[in-house]
């Protein structure tokens, strides 16, 4: 029995959810790391500039992960309630690395509270840094317990189907499944190169606004610094993720370029349009899909030519790629010239267009990081579990999904504002010249 | 012990430990919007707030360790629940993520506000509330397969009075454990007025609380005369922790020993909750679903238990240590350091 609203209604709400739960949830991933690095340069170097910096990164980042709980929670559970046939199937697979998941939750739950409510109160600032490392370790785990999961679901394996039975289970030789290892170092990698664009913006736009602070200045260059490598890092994890697709997933990889035709010399098609099975006015890269698939230029690329049409995905996901591709390049690219110009001395840096583009580096990288998930879920349709169960086996059969997806919206809602409304006025009612002010006053007191 | 019990006796304890903690911190929040309506805020909001603040994270991973545990071990609950339980849980879960995101906003970002004081503690009514249908549904009587999928009969659950004595139970339960606890909390920051004010409301709540416990059994003979049986043969279970219930009102009434007060509490509810629990065995959804006829692989389930073990020997210090900083620290419960970020 397949209920196709249901069906359709549970994909619309689980794409809001997971959009939605994986900004606050890459925040949640990213900036326990920093403001790890923050705290440790400046005990290190005694600088109060870069311990403020953690503080206020972390009081920033209790709203965030308010947000990314009480979302992550309603995941959790509708996981089950949307797709119940595909759970039952799952959960005798690959419960095992959700089950670990909770854990890695329980850990930076604990040490996330007691390091916001201890600042201070030990002799030695060190000893409370090291409060952090649990929850990055936990934050960090959490994302690759879940990538895990999903991983599986695109490459799924550790078991046998004997007539419709499911035997012969290995739960670890599950999780370790050959879409595991890019698939976690790119969504980690990502959610690193993220946090730092997205503070290195905040940062931008304080500048633009008329501070002049020496705060601000350490805090850009130093995001922009990390922001480089992550994003580097990204790009590299990214050509394997595409290395991965070419032997695991070619009709995923083939879809997202376009690549009809199974042929030797593949070129990488950059946007363009369809029509009619045409590709037209797209830029073509010689030889760029054969090196990015088996680097060799000449190396022959599987199409979509080898798979029944009913199990293409839907080939819009061409655009996701590109949008994801070009702004993980541009993020290179904008953070090295960032570097380039510091070391020599150039001053565009510090004009106003300039200061405007690294403010949009941040909103830019969360929608790289959407665009990323969307082509890997869209992508791995029809298929819910590559290959062994479709989308619409694995959803609910019950009524009233609609109606859900009306009150989480207006859910979703609610809380980006509130968590919107919640950063300004924490940070507007306490700008960081009146906090270095009120310490100084403190200490001379 | 087979598999499967080693497995729902820890998800039961988890359960358990998620209805008291969250119990604690709904009812906090009820009190919370009362004192703020009666413009006596100053008394309460303080020593609350002080509780809640650094482990109100922690009770929600209770949670959500309990469901995915679910899954993991009892995958056919998905199947079953997931499939029934949409409309029902969907609330609770729109419920419980607005009040604690707001509950962050507004202790970091806004300024406490009447309105929203009131659909704080409010809300922190209707999640219980709300949760405790699945107690209902599980006991059988609302569910019909119909193509062989479950569905459920919302005209029967929304008119049966089980139904809504379960409700009420978990209301007046809440509300009596969080006034005993705050009671013993405030006590403990020696502010004598919050805790004498919290007394009250605890003396006030224990009758409720008895008459809607004895009410519920009676229903329950009326609607499935099996599960009633099998609650009898536990009598004594219920007994002792009638007997604790006792103890710990007469305490309070005496305003003596809160500390051993709070531990009785605890220890009458895990019998409840524990002998509810062994009455029910070995049904997940009655008629339908059994702990061994829905239990997952035999690997699965021992890796599972491998991990558990792991994760509580890392779980457990970590737990201790948040404890000892907060809830038994005497300056911190006292608010002597404001040492927030
Ligand atoms: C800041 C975000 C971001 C940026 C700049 C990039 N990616 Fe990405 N990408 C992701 C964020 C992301 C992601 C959100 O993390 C995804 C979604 C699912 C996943 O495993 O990672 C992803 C998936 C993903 C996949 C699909 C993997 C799969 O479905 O199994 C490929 C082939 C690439 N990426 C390749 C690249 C390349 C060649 C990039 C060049 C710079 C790149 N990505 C930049
Ligand atoms: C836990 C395992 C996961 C399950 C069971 C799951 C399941 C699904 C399903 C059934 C869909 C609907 C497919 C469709 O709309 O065509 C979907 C889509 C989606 N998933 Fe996953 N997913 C999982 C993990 C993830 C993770 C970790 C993310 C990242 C946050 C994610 C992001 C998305 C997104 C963005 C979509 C929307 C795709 C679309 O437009 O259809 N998923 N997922
Ligand atoms: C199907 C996909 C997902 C599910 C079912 C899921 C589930 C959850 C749950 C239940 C929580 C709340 C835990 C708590 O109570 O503390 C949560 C929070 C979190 N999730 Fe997700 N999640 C998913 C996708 C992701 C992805 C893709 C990432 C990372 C890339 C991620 C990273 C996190 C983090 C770091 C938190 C902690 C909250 C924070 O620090 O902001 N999750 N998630």
């Amino acid at each position: 029995m397949i209920n196709d609203s249901a069906v359709f209604w549970s994909r619309i709400l689980t794409e809001v959810t997971l959009s939605f739960h994986i900004i606050y949830a890459t925040i949640g991933v990213g900036v326990p790391i920093l403001i790890m690095i923050a705290q440790w340069i400046g005990i290190k170097n005694n600088d109060e500039h870069y311990i403020l910096m953690a503080r206020r990164w972390a009081r920033g980042f209790v709203i965030t992960v308010a947000v990314g709980v009480v979302t992550g929670t309603v995941i959790g559970l509708q996981l089950s309630l949307l797709w119940p046939n595909f759970m039952q199937v799952a959960g005798q697979l690959i419960a095992l690395p959700l089950f670990m998941e909770t854990f890695a939750f329980f850990f930076e739950a604990i040490f996330l509270g007691i390091y916001l409510y201890t600042w201070d109160r030990f002799e030695n600032q060190k000893k409370h840094m090291l409060l952090l490392i649990p929850v990055a370790i936990g934050a960090s785990m959490s994302a690759v317990f879940i990538t895990v999961l999903n991983a599986f679901m695109n490459a799924p394996q550790g078991f046998d189907i004997v007539d419709g039975q499911l035997i012969n289970i290995q739960p670890l030789v599950a999780m370790f499944n050959p879409a595991m290892p890019t698939k976690v170092a790119h969504v980690l990698l990502t959610a690193y190169m993220t946090c730092a664009f997205l503070l290195a913006s905040i940062a931008a736009y304080r500048l633009l606004r008329g501070s002049t602070h020496e705060y601000h200045k350490k805090s850009l260059y130093l995001l922009m610094k990390l922001g480089f490598i992550f994003a580097v890092a990204t790009a590299i994890v990214g050509d394997f993720s595409g290395k991965y697709l070419a032997e695991y997933q070619p009709e995923k990889l083939a879809a997202a370029e376009w690549h009809f035709e199974t042929a030797p010399n593949a070129p990488l098609v950059l946007f363009g349009v369809l029509d009619d099975g045409e590709v037209k006015y797209a830029l073509k890269i010689p030889f760029a899909l054969s090196i990015l698939a088996h680097n060799n230029p000449t190396a022959e690329v599987i199409g979509l030519d080898q798979f029944p049409v009913d199990e293409h995905p839907p080939y819009y996901i061409h655009y996701l790629f590109d949008g994801m591709v070009m702004i993980g390049m541009f993020m290179v690219a904008l953070s090295l010239i960032y570097l380039l110009a510091l070391w020599r001395d150039w001053t565009f840096i510090q004009t106003k267009w300039f200061r405007w583009i690294v403010v949009a580096g941040g909103p830019l990288s969360v929608i790289a990081i959407e665009l990323g998930w969307w082509l890997a879920e869209v992508g791995r349709q029809p298929w819910l579990l590559r290959g062994i169960m479709r989308t619409e086996q694995g959803a609910t059969t019950s009524e009233y999904v609609d109606l859900m997806l009306i009150l989480f919206s207006g859910l979703y809602f609610i809380l980006a504002v509130g968590s919107i409304l919640a950063l300004q006025r924490m940070f507007k009612n306490n700008p960081i010249e009146n906090e270095i002010a009120r310490r100084k006053e403190r200490d001379f007191v | 012990m087979s598999l499967e019990l080693i497995g729902i006796c820890v998800l039961w304890a988890f359960l358990f430990g998620y209805v008291i903690i969250a119990s604690i911190d709904f009812g906090a929040g009820f009190y919370n919007a009362y004192s703020v309506l009666t413009n006596r805020s100053d008394v309460l909001s303080d020593v609350i707030k002080r509780y809640l603040s650094p482990v109100w994270e922690v009770t929600n991973v209770f949670l959500v360790f309990f469901f995915v545990g679910m899954v993991g071990f009892f995958p056919q609950t998905a199947f079953y629940y997931g499939t029934i339980l949409l409309v029902p849980v969907s609330i609770s879960l729109i419920l419980l993520s607005i009040r604690g995101a707001y509950y962050a906003f507004e202790s970091y970002g806004m300024a406490g506000h009447k309105g929203y004081a009131t659909a704080y503690g409010l809300a922190g009514l209707l999640i219980p509330a709300s949760f405790s249908v699945v107690f209902t549904i599980s006991e059988g009587g609302f569910v019909e397969m119909v193509n062989n999928y479950p569905q459920l009969n919302y005209k029967a659950l929304f008119t049966s009075p089980l139904t809504w004595s379960i409700v009420v139970l978990s209301i007046v339960a809440v509300l009596y454990i969080s006034a005993v606890f705050l009671t013993w909390y405030a006590h403990k920051a020696r502010d004598h007025k919050a805790s004498n004010l919290m007394r009250k409301f605890a003396l006030i709540w224990s009758a409720p609380l008895a008459i809607s416990a004895v009410g519920i059994i009676i229903e329950f003979r009326g609607h499935n005369p099996f599960r009633f049986e099998k609650m009898v043969s536990v009598w004594w279970l219920f007994a002792i922790s009638a007997i604790l219930f006792f103890v710990t009102t007469w305490l309070l009434w005496m305003k003596r020993n809160y500390g051993m007060m709070v531990i009785l509490l605890f220890s009458q509810f895990a019998l409840a909750f524990f002998a509810y629990g062994i009455s029910h065995y070995p049904y997940l959804l009655y008629p339908y679903l059994t702990i061994h006829d829905s239990f997952t692989n035999k690997e699965m389930a021992i890796a599972l238990i491998i991990v558990f073990i792991l994760g509580a020997a890392l779980l457990i210090p970590s737990l201790i240590l948040l404890f000892k900083l907060f809830v038994f620290n005497k300056d911190y419960v006292r608010g002597i350091h404001d040492e927030h970020v």
